[in-house]
């Protein structure tokens, strides 16, 4: 007789009063694993949408970004002064900084269609941030009227044009001279295009200041917080990619409709999964109530009965989560598939809030099990 | 004269306070021996099973004391008394209280596995037990799929499968017709009993009297009388 097996005696009779259940086994693991499906598809769904909406910060790359301190999202910049730039190199610490061009123009094809993009104006003597070319040649980009297509999801938006394809941009000519592939395509639907600083303040109509952002590569990571103080005295802002994205996801949560809807509609998840689960394990304890009573007549202590409902409810949370995430993957996978706009992605982040979900159902399902089992007396099962 | 195996003193039980106080056992003493059926008879409300209760270490006493063995059962904590009621008593519900998700020979195994014992052993040693009780083939079944019988079986192959000196029965014949509750009673006491197993029986099913040794009655609470094999005795 050991003591190692002695528990795992308890705790297998406790699996196998729930597995051999099998209806309500079967009620339990659907309702963990709607509501993990369900909370991992909303808050993947967020993530995804919170990525893509920092997908020029992604995809440039830089380490610090300069901008005016009402920017929210990268895709609403405000164009800076040209002294900005000058006064951003003059700071200690910088070991270069550059121009970089955003904004949206309406690009007409062959076809004679519309098609809105963005363009992404890179400085004329760096190329900094530029993507990763799979067709042409980066140098080609200076050439008259190149322009480098991102081939992402948006790609076809722009009939699939290939090296040389000709087309019109606020009735200027462009001409493809490269397809590049970036890391995370854009959230609202639009092409990427991207040519010189140069060729975008003159192809694209703007205002009288036309640096969106200024790129620093500081001279070491510790110069960091010096180069944000010095240009916070310049009345701007300098924040680091991190923060830059930070920016961007707060002002989806919190200033705009997206946070509150996902929250809510995860919380309902959760409320849905705990409901069924809860309901389910506490008609399952109920059942078995005289058989935990007859347990605790034979001579288990309290200590073993709550082991056994902690280790049943632990054991469906696990399943369920297990069966839920597996479920998500399957559908988000599937859909990216077959739809490339599809924006939802699972990360450490939304598998951890779903566990810490399902740990929350469990414990709650138990805790009412566990109330119901330690208030049974023996002398119940004696009265019937 | 055998050995003494439990030995009531004085007990008394009441539930409730003040105006609601109602007494279910009033100053009960009696002693069992070991190699004896002692059975406790009585109309419904007489207090029976509250008795049995207090002596097999299952409700807790106002008045009195219980010796098992010459140990003060309700002086010990409730993890001990659990321990008591695992290693030294054993019992037969009334409705059986068998689990039906688990097959024949791990309800059987159960107290077995309570007592610490490794999973497979547990069940080798059920199965012995469900060969004394004749039903060593139904062992992979679920209870469900037995008799009324058989499962009354199962539960008593249960309760003695931890070995213990003290085996309760609760009303073993409720659920079973008159020539089967007879079977096994004469089961029990031709193989269930002996020198070192004393086997108290709550029952009002009189078909099955013969059986006992000592008959003990009981109305409104109070002991009323000890009668052996049918005729009053004192």
């Amino acid at each position: 007789m050991k003591t190692g097996t002695a528990v795992k005696g308890i705790l297998r009779i406790a699996f196998k009063l729930l597995v051999n259940d099998k209806g309500k086994f079967a009620a339990l693991l659907v309702g963990i694993t709607f509501a993990v499906f369900l909370m991992i598809m909303m808050t993947s769904m967020f993530s995804g949408i919170l990525t893509r909406s920092s997908a020029t910060v992604l995809n440039i790359g830089a380490k610090i970004w300069v901008m005016d301190p009402a920017v929210n999202t990268v895709a609403n910049s405000i164009p800076m002064p040209d002294y900005v730039l000058d006064a951003v190199r003059s700071i200690d610490g910088v070991k270069y900084a550059v121009p970089l061009y955003s904004g949206g123009a309406l690009v007409k094809l062959k076809s004679g269609a519309y098609q809105s993009v963005t363009v992404i104006g890179l400085d004329d003597s760096t190329l900094y941030g530029r993507p990763q070319l799979m067709a042409g040649k980066i140098e080609d980009i200076f050439a008259e009227n190149a322009f480098v297509v991102v081939k992402d999801s948006e790609f076809r938006k722009l009939d699939n044009p290939e090296i040389g394809t000709e087309f019109e941009i606020n009735d200027h000519k462009g001409i493809v001279v490269g397809t590049a592939r970036v890391t995370t395509s854009g959230l609202f639907g639009v092409p990427t295009l991207y040519t010189t600083y140069s060729r975008a303040v003159t192809y694209i109509p703007s205002t009288r200041f036309t640096t969106a952002y200024i790129l620093v590569e500081p001279k070491s990571d510790s110069d960091i917080p010096r180069i944000e103080n010095a240009v916070k005295k310049l009345g701007y802002e300098a924040l680091t990619k991190d923060d830059f994205i930070q920016k961007i996801s707060d002002f989806y949560k919190y200033q705009t409709g997206l946070g509150i809807n996902v929250m809510l509609m995860t919380v309902i998840s959760f409320i849905v999964g705990l409901s069924i689960s809860g309901q389910t394990f506490y008609t399952f304890i109920l059942e078995n109530l005289e058989k935990f009573g007859a347990l605790k007549a034979i001579g288990s202590k309290g200590s073993e009965l709550v082991s056994m409902i902690l280790f049943q409810a632990t054991f469906t949370a696990l399943a369920g989560y297990g069966l839920g995430v597996g479920l998500a993957t399957l559908i988000i996978v599937t859909a990216k598939l077959r739809l490339p706009d599809y924006a939802a992605q699972i990360t450490y982040w939304n598998l951890f809030l779903a566990f810490v979900m399902v740990l929350v159902i469990a414990a709650i399902s138990s805790y009412i099990g566990v109330r119901k089992v330690l208030k049974i007396e023996p002398f119940d099962i004696f009265r019937g | 004269m055998a050995d003494l195996a439990v030995s009531a003193e004085g007990l008394a039980k009441w539930f409730g306070e003040g105006e609601t106080r109602t007494f279910a056992v009033k100053e009960v003493s009696f002693e069992a021996y070991f190699g004896e059926i002692l059975y406790i008879v009585g109309p419904s409300g007489s207090g029976k099973t509250t008795l049995l209760s207090m002596i097999s270490g299952i409700l807790r006493p106002n008045l009195g004391k219980v010796k098992v063995e010459d140990r003060d059962i309700w002086s010990l904590s409730d993890d001990q008394i659990a321990d008591f009621r695992l290693n030294k008593v054993g019992f037969v519900f009334q409705d059986y209280h068998l689990f039906p998700r688990l097959t024949t020979v791990e309800n059987v195994a159960i107290p077995l596995i309570l007592k610490k014992m490794d999973w497979k052993e547990a069940l080798d040693v059920a199965q012995q037990y469900l060969e004394i009780v004749g039903l060593a083939d139904r062992a992979q079944l679920p209870p469900v799929k037995l008799s009324g019988g058989e499962q009354q079986r199962v539960a008593i192959a249960r309760a003695i499968a931890s070995r213990p000196d003290l085996l309760i029965f609760d009303e073993p014949t409720a659920s079973l017709d008159g020539d089967t509750g007879k079977k096994i009673l004469s089961f029990v006491k031709g193989h269930i009993l002996n020198e070192r197993r004393c086997i108290i029986i709550v029952t009002h099913d009189s078909r099955i009297y013969e059986y006992s040794d000592r008959i003990m009655k009981m109305e409104d609470g109070r002991l009323t009388g000890i009668v052996k094999g049918g005729s009053d005795e004192e």
